[in-house]
């Protein structure tokens, strides 16, 4: 696993949790910092990945392991 | 890069209705809209200080049962706070996000959230039994943000 800054476990958060807690997390940190992510919400993976396109916000690494979704979410 | 905008038309008084609105509104904002909820009729419930809104199975068939149930015994005395005490439980369990937290949430990221005049004058509210710090506006009003959307909904 790559090195991250911050590191938000949104765990058992249903949409649109996950994405509002980055975006607060994210709003705290500055550019080129790395917001590591932890979701068990699988809608989460598509949410990411349009929250990161629409911000400017750069997603680098997204995966599942044992149920749970990693991400990884560079500040633009 | 300009900033997007959506306007939301809430107009439903339902704990379920409520959702949709405050759920787009919030992540809308995480994505840097501009947004703004114009609450007519029913819809003035989300603005009440204390939300109290209930869910009924009553004339909404698709509302998944727990046990199957007769129509006349789902309008018995007690059903809807039952009901709604069951989905708000539901919800905890599934970690999908209180009204009163989503709404917040809105407030938090400076969502606009304006009260129809008309409506508040038509079922006798007064600007005490809302969030302070709403605006009161009409169809007008509306329209000046609504105009300049990319997104409009009607909820």
């Amino acid at each position: 696993m790559a090195d991250f800054d911050q590191e938000l476990d949104a765990s058992g958060l249903n949409c649109p949790l996950p994405i509002l807690r980055a975006k607060k997390a994210l709003g705290g940190m500055s550019a080129g910092q790395v917001l590591h992510i932890i979701a068990t919400d699988p809608g989460a993976v598509k949410d990411f990945e349009a929250f990161a396109k629409q911000t400017g916000n750069e997603l680098t690494e997204s995966h599942e392991d044992g149920g749970k979704f990693y991400f990884l979410m560079k500040k633009g | 890069m300009a900033e997007k905008k959506l306007a939301i038309i809430a107009t439903k008084g339902s704990f379920d209705w409520a959702y949709p609105p405050f759920i787009l509104a919030s992540t809308a904002a995480a994505l840097g809209y501009e947004v703004q909820i114009f609450c007519t009729f029913y819809g003035l419930q989300l603005l009440r200080k204390k939300m109290d809104m209930k869910v009924t199975s009553i004339g909404n068939p698709g509302m998944p049962m727990p046990v199957p149930m007769p129509v006349l015994m789902q309008a018995l005395p007690g059903m809807q706070s039952m009901m709604t005490m069951m989905m708000k439980q539901k919800m905890k369990s599934k970690g999908v996000a209180s009204l009163e937290e989503l709404r917040e949430l809105c407030i938090e990221a400076e969502v606009k959230l304006i009260a129809c005049q008309m409506t508040v004058d038509l079922f006798d509210f007064s600007s005490d039994d809302f969030l302070d710090g709403i605006e009161y506006g009409g169809a007008a009003t509306f329209f000046e943000f609504a105009g300049e959307s990319d997104i409009c909904l009607f909820i």
